[in-house]
Order: structure tokens, then C-alpha cells, then sequence
């Protein structure tokens, strides 16, 4: 017989090891996955997970895909950690695109440089402003911010799509709803050439190291652990619980904006009805994924986008469906929420 | 072929290496290769579905000569550069991008590979080896709206929108101006669900219409989600994009079906021949692009024969879907009697003729 028995303490060691012996099962379950579909199994692996990385623009792109979910995903670990649920980053992150493309059109065929870091400004503020609403409702009428930070990504993603069809419609797109593209002052650097990787891949390293440095070297990173640890013993220690709800929503809402400008000003180019592939929802799974811890963050954030990546490929090279993606991609989530059970739990023989 | 064989007679008797030889032997045998980015799933039973026939017509048609490939969910946005790039850098010497939203994604790949030829749905920019192509669903827009007006007893007819683009706009009244042609009485009710494929959105809009006495339902998104409501509360609908009548026999009275094949049979022929040029293709009934089914049983012959009369106006030009007087929804003649929308009107429409209730999002 086999059966579990709770640790006396949760394991480190399982803490480390148990992404590890996922991401293995989920091999070997790909290994039957394929095998199965009748594909041969070295050229799909090749396909998922070296293909997409072998060039130097593939792994450009991998940066491109993994930095709105690593932004994201790091600020919103943070405010996981604190038990401040937002789970409304998607709508965050359009009202960031917005705010800044409203910037970027207002001085458009402006060579400034000032629009860029205006532009940036006024992403963060307007994501920042949006999560500020679950913030007011959650420590004015203590409101579940779940619900209210997730109906709002469905108002955000209406106003984007009134907005790119009336107010900011490019005057000379036949009535598309898309804005003008954007003028080279307001775009993004590149610091690859020939690839789409941008600034905002460094600026997403740069938050990780900040993330990591708040949570661990800060009295205001130890109050937030604690918080969503032990609310009452943060009460004791005279942390103001007002204070860290506004900070974390704040903090996740002001990422997502980020993120969100640098889709617009990076990559795309200018507004379009729909901005994002769903990154403010899938950096929530990045977060878990990553453990909540900033570096963990950065791994998920990069393995995650790879398995996009590996999913196209996958298709163009092999003709594999979508959907088997899709399979991995669940695969992977699955067994990495099982094995977390070995953190506390060992597995005896009896 | 003829030629080929002389060139390798040629190549042995000037005694080029056997290695050479090969090579060339090999890069006349080489398949065409034609990629495909879809925005929805190849079993969307709608837009992309239809699409991905028309691949399968190329493969059908050209056999060993072409390699097919497509990628499909592809969203519009930042993500549609990286699968044309990748489609493009993999030797697909023609790729169809088939989403209004891969425009300028596609123009930027188009630059950065000169040789390879590129086709954008739906969209209207060009370049050297960039061609637009799109279908004049409106004139289908016309036949059913015929039928419609004539079919309804409710006098609602439920629409289901996706977004608010000309394209759709000019369907919704085109189908108004034909519908209000048989029955001056009949409106026309929309629901927008800000998507081309959710089922599940799709099926509330329907219900929602059928609930506000909407007798027949039509829509331009590309599940057959909404005529399955209809079925199932016995009401009448029409198919988008394809033949839905296997996902509703009773309530599919016609449908709009999308037929690419012989355009993308067209364009691989063109590109082997090697007389592929840019071009921007618009075209309806006349040339095959729209069809329809065959009418379900439950229309009467009266019916038919109307609809029949307004598809073979189409054909024959003798009648054009937006043919003046033309009043928009508050009152205004927009179009004087006698003179019909020129394109470039058509392509960017952004008002709502008389007949459809409600304001267009804007």
C-alpha cells in the first residue's frame, strides 16, 4: 500500500525539486502523447522545445512572449503573497495600452524625447487607476476584489474596443477600428537588431530584481509576507492592512499597464481592438507556477512562453493540431499542482 | 517537364558532374510550398473552416506538386508577426493570411521577404508581393434579408454582429435594405458579442433576440451555435460562412457559404506558372466566391423564386444591393434613387440604413 503522511514541516528540498519531477512526468507523458498520435517522439520534442530557441530570432521572440507575463506575474506574486487577490491584470494591462497610446497619438509626429517616458507614465497611472477601483471598493466597503478586479478586465476590454472604433480610430483606415500606427518617437527601442526583442524585455529582468529585493530586504516586503501569512500577527506588529491592499493592487495594477504599453509601443505598433492574447490571466498561472517568488517568476514566465512558441512551431513543422498544445500545456499544470502535494506530504510504503 | 528532360540530356552530354545534376533534378521536383494563418480553430464549422477547404482544394488539385501548412487561433495582435515570419523563414513560397487583423503583421513580413508572395483576406494594403482578396458577402447579405422579409411573422429579425467593422455593417444593411424591400414593416434588432467565434456568446445573443420576438435569426460570426438555438426553440436561421444545415436541418433556411477554393486554386496555379502578380480581388455571386445551399424545405416557392430573382439580378448587375434611394436611421435620403455605393463607400460604412434598431457602437 501506498499512502501519504503529513510532514511535520513543509520540505524545503520538495519546494525545488517538485517543478523539477513535473516538468519530467510531463515528458514522459508527452512521450505517450506522441507516441499515440503516431509523431515521431524526438522530432516533437525538438519542435516544442529546441526548434522555437535555435535561432537568434526565436529566442528574441522568446523574450518578446515571456515579458508582459514575467511583469505581471512578478507584481502579482507579490500581492498573492499578501493574500490581495487581483485577479483583474488583463483589464489592467488594456487600460495601460490605452492610456499610453492616447499619449503616443496626442503627440503624434512629435520626435521627442520625452514621449516615450510620457507614454510610460501614463501606462503605469492608468493601470495603477484601474486597479485602483477594487483597491477603494475592497478597503471602503470591503468588497471581494475578485470579483470586482475581474468584471472590470470586461469593461476594460469594451472601452478599448468603443475607443479603437471611434475616438482613436486611425482618420484614414477606411472605419477599421484600429488607431494610426505609431510614429518612431513613440515606439520602443530594439536592442537586437533584426529581432523584435525591446527595452521592455530589460525592464521585466529589472522588475524581477526589484521584486526580489522588496520582498526579501524590505520592511515593506516583510509586511506584506506576513500579512498574507498571519493578518493578525502583521495587526499586532501595527501593519496597516488599508495600506498593504492599496500597495499590492497598486503594484500589480501599475505592472500590467506596463506590460501592456510595451505590447503597444513594442511589438504591435499601435491600438488595436484586442491587445493581448490573454497575458494579465495566464501571468496568474506564471505567478503559481513560479512559487510566488520573483525568480521562479522569471523561469515560468520564459518556460510558459516557450510552450507557446513550441506549439506554433509545432504546427508549422510537424502539422500537429493546436489543441495537442493545449494538452501539454495542461499537462504541465497538472502534474505540477499534483506533485506539490510532496511539499507537504511524503509518500510511505506500508 | 519536356524542358527539364532536355536540360539533364544536355547537362550528361557536356559531362557535368553527376552531383550537379542531381541538385537540379531535385530543385525541379521540389513542391510548392503554401502556408496558412487561420484566427480560429479549422473546426469552427464557419470562416476558418471554410479557409482550410480551401487549402485542401489546393492539395486536392496540385497533389505532390504543393506542401500545405497552416497555423490556426492565431491571435491578432503581437503574436501574428512571429507565425507569418516563421511560415515565411520556413520556405512557404505563397502564405494566405486570412484575418482582417494580420494586416500590417503581414506587410512587415512582406518587406523583409521580397521573394516570397503574400495574401491578405479582407484587408486593403499592398505591395510588390503583397495581393488583398475578399468576398462581397453582401450580396448574400441581400438574398437572405429577401427571404427574411418574407418569411417573418414577428416582423424582428434577430442579428447577431461580431464588431462593429464596415464589413459588418454592410452586411447588416444590405440584408436591412432587401428585407425592407418585401416588408417596409420588418426591423432588424443587433447584438454585438465583440467576437468572430464564441459559442457560447453566440447562443446568449440568440436566445436573447428570440426572447425579444425575433422569428428568425441571421449573424455574422462563424459558429453555428446561434442556429442550433434556433432549433432547439423552432425559429428559422440562416448558416454563415458554410453549409450548418447537419448542426440545424430544420432551422437553416440558406446559407451564406464562403468558397475560396477556386481563388486559392487560382493563386498557387499563378504562382507555378510564375505569372502570380499583386492584385486586389473583390468579387461575389457572379464569379463563385458566395454560394448558397440548397433552399431547406420548409421555404415556399414564392420565397425561392424571390430570392432567386434578387441572385440572378446580382449575377446579371441589373441589381445592386445598395441601390438608391438609400435613408439612413434618421430619415436622410444618404443615396439619391437611381445611383448605386461605389466601393470605396462601401468599404468604409459606418452608419445604419432605416429598418435596423438601435445605435451603431461607435
Amino acid at each position: 500500500m501506498i499512502a501519504l503522511q503529513r510532514r511535520a514541516d513543509p520540505s524545503r528540498l520538495m519546494g525545488y525539486l517538485a517543478p523539477l519531477l513535473a516538468l519530467g512526468i510531463t515528458l514522459l507523458a508527452g512521450l505517450v502523447l506522441f507516441a499515440v498520435l503516431g509523431v515521431p517522439v524526438a522530432a516533437a520534442f525538438y519542435a516544442f522545445f529546441i526548434e522555437p530557441v535555435s535561432t537568434l530570432y526565436g529566442l528574441a521572440e522568446l523574450g518578446v512572449k515571456a515579458a508582459p507575463l514575467i511583469i505581471i506575474g512578478v507584481a502579482l506574486s507579490i500581492g498573492f503573497r499578501a493574500q490581495v487577490w487581483n485577479i483583474g491584470a488583463e483589464g489592467q494591462l488594456i487600460l495601460g495600452a490605452i492610456t499610453g497610446a492616447a499619449v503616443a497619438l496626442v503627440f503624434y509626429e512629435n520626435d521627442g524625447w520625452y514621449v516615450l517616458p510620457l507614454m510610460i507614465l501614463a501606462s503605469v497611472l492608468g493601470g495603477m487607476a484601474w486597479a485602483g477601483i477594487p483597491a477603494l471598493l475592497k478597503t471602503r466597503f470591503n468588497v471581494n476584489e475578485i470579483l470586482t478586479s475581474l468584471m472590470l478586465t470586461y469593461v476594460a476590454a469594451l472601452l478599448l474596443s468603443w475607443l479603437v472604433s471611434g475616438p482613436m480610430r486611425d482618420p484614414d483606415g477606411f472605419n477599421f477600428p484600429e488607431s494610426r500606427l505609431f510614429h518612431d518617437a513613440a515606439l520602443l527601442p530594439r536592442i537586437l537588431q533584426g529581432t523584435r526583442l525591446h527595452a521592455g524585455t530589460l525592464v521585466a529582468l529589472g522588475i524581477v530584481l526589484a521584486g526580489w529585493v522588496l520582498l526579501s530586504r524590505t520592511l515593506l516586503g516583510f509586511a506584506l509576507k506576513v500579512n498574507g501569512a498571519a493578518p493578525r500577527a502583521g495587526a499586532y506588529a501595527a501593519f496597516s492592512q488599508t495600506r498593504l491592499i492599496w500597495i499590492a493592487m497598486l503594484m500589480g495594477g501599475g505592472c500590467a499597464g506596463l506590460a501592456g504599453l510595451f505590447e503597444v509601443a513594442g511589438p504591435i505598433g499601435q491600438l488595436l481592438p484586442s491587445i493581448s492574447p490573454g497575458y494579465g490571466f495566464t501571468a496568474i498561472i506564471v505567478a503559481f507556477l513560479g512559487r510566488l517568488h520573483p525568480l521562479g517568476v522569471l523561469f515560468a514566465g520564459l518556460v510558459m512562453a516557450l510552450t507557446y512558441l513550441g506549439g506554433e512551431t509545432a504546427q508549422i513543422t510537424l502539422n500537429l493540431p493546436l489543441a495537442v498544445t493545449g494538452v501539454f500545456q495542461g499537462l504541465l499544470l497538472f502534474f505540477l499542482l499534483a506533485t506539490d502535494v510532496l511539499i507537504n506530504y511524503r509518500v510511505v510504503f506500508k | 517537364m519536356y524542358r527539364e528532360t532536355v536540360l539533364k540530356c544536355v547537362l550528361r552530354v557536356l559531362g557535368f558532374t553527376l552531383l550537379t545534376a542531381t541538385a537540379l533534378t531535385a530543385q525541379a521536383a521540389d513542391p510548392v510550398k503554401v502556408g496558412f494563418v487561420y484566427v480560429g480553430p479549422v473546426g469552427d464549422h464557419g470562416w476558418t473552416y471554410r479557409h482550410d477547404i480551401g487549402r485542401q482544394a489546393i492539395e486536392t488539385r496540385f497533389g505532390d506538386q504543393v506542401e500545405t501548412t497552416y497555423v490556426e487561433s492565431v491571435p491578432e495582435g503581437a503574436d501574428a508577426e512571429r507565425v507569418i515570419r516563421k511560415l515565411a523563414s520556413s520556405g512557404n513560397d505563397l502564405i494566405f493570411t486570412t484575418s482582417f487583423g494580420y494586416m500590417n503583421p503581414t506587410l512587415k513580413v512582406a518587406r523583409d521577404f521580397p521573394d516570397v508572395k503574400f495574401e491578405h483576406a479582407t484587408g486593403y494594403k499592398r505591395a510588390d508581393n503583397l495581393s488583398t482578396y475578399a468576398s462581397r458577402f453582401y450580396e448574400g447579405r441581400a438574398v437572405i434579408g429577401t427571404m427574411a422579409g418574407m418569411m417573418t411573422k414577428t416582423n424582428t429579425i434577430g442579428y447577431i454582429g461580431s464588431f462593429p467593422i464596415p464589413e459588418v455593417v454592410r452586411g447588416i444593411n444590405a440584408f436591412t435594405i432587401a428585407m425592407r424591400k418585401v416588408n417596409p414593416d420588418a426591423e432588424v434588432k443587433v447584438v454585438w458579442v465583440n467576437s468572430w467565434y464564441d459559442p457560447g456568446k453566440e447562443a446568449d445573443a440568440a436566445k436573447a433576440l428570440i426572447d425579444q420576438g425575433a422569428d428568425i435569426i441571421t449573424q455574422h460570426t462563424d459558429s453555428p451555435a446561434p442556429l442550433q438555438v434556433a432549433e432547439e426553440r423552432g425559429v428559422y436561421g440562416f448558416g454563415q460562412a458554410s453549409d450548418m444545415s447537419a448542426f440545424a436541418p430544420k432551422a437553416q433556411l440558406t446559407s451564406i457559404i464562403d468558397n475560396w477554393d477556386p481563388y486559392y486554386v487560382a493563386r498557387t496555379q499563378a504562382l507555378i506558372d510564375g505569372t502570380w502578380e499583386s492584385t486586389d480581388t473583390w468579387e461575389g455571386i457572379a464569379s463563385g466566391m458566395v454560394t448558397f445551399p440548397e433552399y431547406s424545405v420548409d421555404v415556399p416557392d414564392d420565397v425561392k423564386a424571390a430570392a432567386d430573382v434578387v441572385r440572378e439580378g446580382i449575377i446579371d448587375g441589373s441589381l445592386h444591393p445598395f441601390q438608391g434611394p438609400i435613408v439612413n436611421q434618421a430619415g436622410e435620403e444618404v443615396l439619391a434613387e437611381g445611383s448605386v455605393f461605389d466601393d470605396k463607400t462601401l468599404l468604409g460604412m459606418n452608419f445604419y440604413v432605416q429598418g435596423v434598431q438601435g445605435d451603431l457602437p461607435k
